[in-house]
């Protein structure tokens, strides 16, 4: 682990960080603009990527920004483009039962939290000391050892379903 | 509070989970839907970073890395979905998609 052992910095980061992206979470869900939403969910990601940094899982984080920010979310706005949403005014973008899902929110991370809490308390991040292994995780260079190793396979499964993936979306889409 | 705890994180992906849950489940509006999606896929990739850096093993990251390259794929034909309904109904309002109820 390249954490350090004083996490005094690391834990500075991780709670401003954290408040930014659960804020910036009920944002999404609860503006009432489709774009607004779209760049909330921009920070998100962003905030994700960081996490992903403070856990020592750079090649992770670089794939976050390249994906989600490069791809997904402009792909999310051509979405919102194409479906002509109403741009720059405000519509209700909730249905009638919306209090059964927040309900449903709730008891989901209530139950969550209090497992996890129950079960991990107080356990610290970095591995047990005297685990060779743990010393080298979060490397580029692990990861395309393991991807390109030990899971060849479900990589090379991964490129045929991101193949048919493409076929499928354009054969969906095109006006014949 | 010295020490990073592997729980602040998990907690963390619990909130993204939950707010997920809830636009799904509360939004009319599909590519929302879509959105709020992502929020929960984010939330496991968080859960699967942190175990692999708890274990001290690199599949968590690796796994994660799957999922990402899953949700973007799901996303591609996801919206091609919903600009097909757009193209037949005039709407994206999943609350008028409804002429398979009984």
């Amino acid at each position: 682990m390249i954490i350090a052992a004083d996490g005094f910095a690391q834990n500075v980061f991780f709670y401003v960080i954290a408040a930014a992206m659960a804020v910036s979470a009920i944002r999404v869900v609860t503006v009432k603009n489709v774009v607004h939403a779209a760049m909330y969910l921009v920070l998100v990601l962003a905030g994700v990527g960081a996490q992903f940094i403070l856990l020592a899982s750079e090649f992770v984080a670089a794939t976050q920004v390249l994906v989600y920010i490069g791809a997904v979310v402009v792909l999310v706005l051509f979405g919102v483009m194409l479906t002509r949403a109403k741009l720059g005014e405000d519509v209700n973008l909730t249905n009638d039962y919306w209090w059964l899902g927040a309900i449903s929110a709730v008891m989901v991370f209530g139950v969550m939290a209090y497992s996890l809490l129950d079960y991990y308390g107080d356990d610290p991040l970095g591995a047990e000391p005297g685990n060779v292994e743990s010393q080298i995780v979060g490397n580029t260079e692990q990861v395309s050892d393991a991807l390109f190793g030990q899971y060849l396979v479900p990589f090379e499964i991964i490129s045929v379903l991101l193949l048919g993936a493409l076929v499928g979306a354009i054969v969906l889409a095109r006006k014949d | 509070m010295d020490d990073v705890m592997l729980n602040q994180f998990l907690i963390l992906a619990a909130i993204l989970f939950s707010t997920g849950v809830y636009g799904v489940l509360a939004k009319k509006n599909a590519i929302l839907v879509l959105m709020s999606i992502e929020l929960i896929l984010n939330a496991v990739n968080i859960n699967l970073v942190a175990f692999g850096a708890h274990n001290g093993t690199i599949a968590g990251s690796v796994f994660a890395l799957f999922v990402i390259a899953v949700a973007a794929a799901e996303v591609g034909v996801g919206l091609a979905i919903v600009l097909l309904i757009y193209r037949n109904r005039h709407s994206v309002d999943l609350d008028d998609v409804a002429q398979m109820k009984g």
